[in-house]
């Protein structure tokens, strides 16, 4: 077997659309950017009705008019020759013998005048052929990105590249993406929030990477798809090798290793798809326990104020003032595990989501004795037991309860409760803030003189609410979550090192970075693009929901 | 304003007693003290010499007890040990003599022993702290007015292409944590992958002579963290002020933009950011963290994760110590700058 290239056949003919696109974007979008401190009209509607006033940046033209756009336009220029121009002018003076200073000068001179040039001329175009240019090289991107997975599932092994495979084994995930986007562009008009989303280009670029991770891994954890090998396996032979490196002579299995192979033979791609799932387990889970804390703090500390709020915000900020990995590094060592601290904290932390949805339905269902104990038994008793059997660990200090279903691993267990411990102070001051905001609010106080009790008013009128701004900070929460997973993986704490999570691949490989580049770049980019999403998620959810 | 500063300053002590009383307390835990015994004295110790051996040092006492000593508000404790020495904590445990002071706590100004770096505790906060306050420096440089320029350019005409371009890169900044960024960093610049060699991939040269090579790609990575927030701030600031009346009567009257934004819109837009700002040292040392271990820079945050990986207490408690007074010294410097800042609430 021969090594895989990264793109293959299917490469070399999609592959110069792509660099010309890309060329095309980023020269539009500096040149829009130049194109901002040129001359445009802006409309300013004042008491008497729209006037249309020039927009322009000074008087007269201005020093800075030119020379930021110069500047700007003359590194873009630097940037593309270094990579393009064989020799480049600074090396082709040095070969001339010019000293250093000189040399320097020069080129300096070179490239502000030719950006000068450039950006005079641009500033000149129309602002309309930007946004032509911008929009249209963005779906000729994107366009080519797509026709490449789509024909790639088509081209035989190995054709398409290491790109091209990998597409290949994204295909659950790309079929899932499809009908994900489809359904719900069809029916967005019935999904409220959910479905406006599809109205915004950057809401949608994120729900779209957020979902791919999602899917992923579902498709790896469930149903063991998408990954080529073992993440814990080792194949003696392929220590660091680099991507596209093809499997020894007579392993079974998948013929090549995507991504190359990791300091200890593994094979990063599988590691890097397993540790999605990893993440998709801890970080949503984690931040709703901490918002079930915060919203359950934070409520009645808000509504009632005086020295239960005192109390409880001195408690969040001493929690805030600590720097988190010192925190971490306190409370997550095996040494602090085998205190059974982590267990208490658990003990203190999983009891909240019982006591919210105890209080929310007995608030709701009071005069309704009947009905009420009915839901509440539903509710209460299953996630009753669910609490025990998670806090009751055989082993740990806390066993007492016969009826134990299963035991978390005790990595995990230690990972989430600092994880949520961390976060729900963060989400108690802003449920708290939102409180106060909305209990001055004429419905508060239409419910208080109905003689409705305090938690009903919290619950049922102040919480949803709140719900606008709580969805987007859900959303950034798990980004920032995941972030916090990863920085425990990256300093070695509380997952075993074997784990393939993204921060302890991270770590792994960073120890021979500078040697190997190859195996830490992956899960970087892995997790990059998942906080990302959620991120450009957040943002679009709170510019749609700023519309209503 | 007296008050108010006072109070504060009050709460803050209150929260610095309990936070540091929380690291002791953890730190101070059995399996914790046990470790410490067996990496002090001999690995293979047995359970009983474990319990003499820290029996002898005083580890076996109360908690508060101990903590009243490191504080200095307790007489240091003096023990005549099982192997018949005697031991005084205010003589680094050897025996005590005449001249031996009867209170050595923080009060004292004896911030106690390092185990690992054996060393005192305060001249290794000393250097590496100075080693950090150099990074910082640089990262303030290079953060602050970035971000600053992003967001005001950003936020100077909403909804523009710049502003929807410049919001996707701080988006971008933001979800970028330290060690993403530090690795593709060092894996782009530092490394032959991609043909870019232009940076170190360590700063350890860094420590006795700043160079441009060396210090780059740490800067950058602690700086685009934090940047993308704060210029998100800054942007939101912005375009409030670019919308009030005061600018749209400018603006009729026919002021240029370049005097609009710079005379009238920027001060005020600038009141939010410097809290945002104040507020991000506590961010900044998560930061430092991540970038001194990642690029073997010998600050304080590669002490912190010495010192927290071998249970060094007293050093532990130092490093926690200053990081506490940091944190909570920025957050009394922003909200009192934010009422100096303000002229509404300065003048009322």
């Amino acid at each position: 077997m021969e090594a895989l290239t990264w793109t293959g056949s299917l490469g070399s003919t999609l592959g110069p659309v792509m660099i010309i696109a890309v060329a095309v974007f980023v020269l539009a979008v500096v040149g829009n950017f130049v194109a901002a401190f040129a001359t445009s009209t802006q409309q300013v509607t004042a008491a008497g009705g729209a006037v249309v006033v020039p927009w322009r940046w000074s008087d007269k033209t201005s020093f800075f008019e030119l020379a930021i756009p110069a500047i700007a336009v003359g590194l873009v220029l630097y940037a593309l020759e270094a990579f393009t121009a064989d020799p480049t002018l600074s090396a082709w003076l040095a070969e001339l013998g010019l000293p250093g200073w000189l040399n320097t000068t020069i080129t300096a001179l070179v490239f502000l005048l030719m950006g000068g040039f450039f950006a005079y001329l641009l500033q000149r175009a129309p602002a309309a052929l930007f946004e032509w240019l911008i929009r249209w090289s963005f779906i000729v991107i994107v366009g080519v990105i797509v026709a490449f997975i789509f024909f790639s599932q088509f081209a035989g092994y190995g054709n398409a590249g290491i790109v091209g495979e990998m597409a290949k084994q994204f295909l659950p995930v790309w079929l899932a993406l499809i009908l994900t986007f489809t359904l719900s562009i069809i029916f967005k008009r019935r999904l409220g929030l959910y479905g406006k989303l599809f109205d915004s280009v950057i809401g949608m670029i994120g729900f779209g990477l957020v979902m791919f991770w999602v899917f992923t891994a579902v498709f790896v954890g469930i149903f063991d798809l998408v990954g080529t090998h073992d993440p814990l396996a080792q194949i003696s032979g392929l220590k660091n090798q680099p991507p596209g490196v093809p499997m020894p002579e007579g392993e079974a299995g998948f013929a090549h290793y995507l991504l190359g192979g990791d300091n200890l033979a593994r094979d990063i791609f599988s590691r890097m798809v397993e540790g999605s799932v990893i993440v998709m387990m801890i970080a949503p889970l984690a931040t709703l326990f901490a918002f079930m804390v915060g919203i359950t703090l934070g409520l009645p500390a808000g509504y009632y104020g005086g020295r239960l709020d005192t109390f409880l915000s001195f408690l969040a900020n001493l929690i805030l003032a600590f720097p988190v990995i010192l925190l971490f590094y306190l409370l997550v060592t095996p040494e602090i595990i085998a205190t059974g601290l982590p267990n208490y904290m658990a003990m203190v932390l999983f009891i909240f989501p019982l006591v919210f949805f105890g209080v929310l339905i007995h608030s709701r269902y009071r005069n309704q004795p009947s009905k009420d104990y009915l839901i509440l038994a539903i509710v209460l008793v299953p996630l009753l037991m669910l609490y025990l059997s998670v806090i009751n660990q055989q082993g740990s200090p806390i066993d007492f309860w016969p009826l134990d279903f299963f035991d978390i691993p005790g990595g995990i267990l230690v990972v989430f409760v600092s994880v949520v411990f961390v976060n729900s102070p963060t989400v108690f001051r802003i449920v708290r803030g939102l409180a106060l905001d909305i209990k001055t609010r004429d419905y508060v106080a239409a419910a208080q003189t109905r003689g409705e009790r305090p938690w009903y008013i919290m619950l049922w009128e102040i919480l949803p609410n709140a719900r606008g701004p709580l969805i987007v900070d859900f959303c950034l929460r798990i980004g920032y979550t995941t972030i916090l997973l990863g920085t425990l993986g990256f300093f070695g704490l509380g997952l075993p090192p074997e784990s393939p999570d993204w921060g302890s691949t991270i770590n792994e490989g960073r120890k021979l970075l500078l040697i190997y580049a190859h195996p830490a770049l992956p899960p970087a980019i892995a997790l990059l693009s998942l906080v990302l999403g959620l991120n450009l998620l957040a943002d679009g959810l709170r510019e749609e929901s700023l519309k209503d | 304003m007296g008050l108010f500063i006072l109070r504060r300053l009050g709460v803050m002590l209150l929260t610095a007693l309990c936070l540091t009383f929380i690291v002791f307390w953890l730190t101070n835990l059995q399996p914790n003290l046990e470790k410490l015994a067996k990496t002090q004295g001999n690995a293979r110790m047995s359970d009983e010499a474990v319990e003499t051996w820290l029996g002898n040092r005083g580890y076996t006492r109360n908690v508060f007890v101990k903590y009243g000593e490191w504080l200095g508000v307790l007489p240091g404790y003096v023990i005549e040990g099982t192997d018949g020495e005697t031991r005084g904590r205010c003589a680094n445990n050897s025996t005590i003599t005449e001249d031996t002071a009867t209170f050595c706590g923080v009060l004292q100004g004896d911030w106690g022993y390092s185990t690992v770096f054996r060393d005192e505790v305060s001249s290794i906060l000393g250097e590496r702290g100075w080693q950090t306050a150099k990074l910082m420096f640089f990262v303030m440089l290079v953060m602050v007015p970035g971000a600053l320029i992003i967001g005001v350019l950003a936020g100077m005409k909403e909804g523009s292409r710049t502003d929807r371009s410049l919001s996707t890169v701080s988006i971008l900044s933001t979800a970028t944590p330290e060690y993403v960024s530090g690795v593709v960093f060092i894996a782009v610049f530092a490394t032959a992958t991609f043909n870019m060699q232009w940076f170190k991939g360590t700063a350890t040269s860094a420590m006795d002579n700043i160079t441009f090579e060396n210090f780059t790609l740490p800067v950058l990575t602690v700086a685009l963290y934090g940047m993308g927030y704060i210029a998100r701030m800054t942007r939101a600031s912005m375009t409030e002020v670019m919308t009030a009346q005061y600018i749209r009567t400018a603006r009729l009257k026919g002021v240029s933009f370049r005097n609009i934004v710079l005379r009238h819109a920027l001060r005020n837009a600038l009141i939010a950011p410097f809290t945002v700002i104040m507020l991000q040292f506590p961010w900044l040392l998560n930061g430092v963290v991540i970038v001194e271990t990642l690029f073997n820079y010998k600050g304080f945050g590669w002490t912190l994760v010495q010192a927290a990986g071998n249970n060094d207490i007293e050093m532990l408690l130092g490093v926690s110590v200053v990081s506490v007074f940091v944190v909570l010294a920025t957050q009394l410097i922003s909200d009192i700058g934010y009422v100096f800042l303000n002229p509404r609430i300065r003048i009322s």
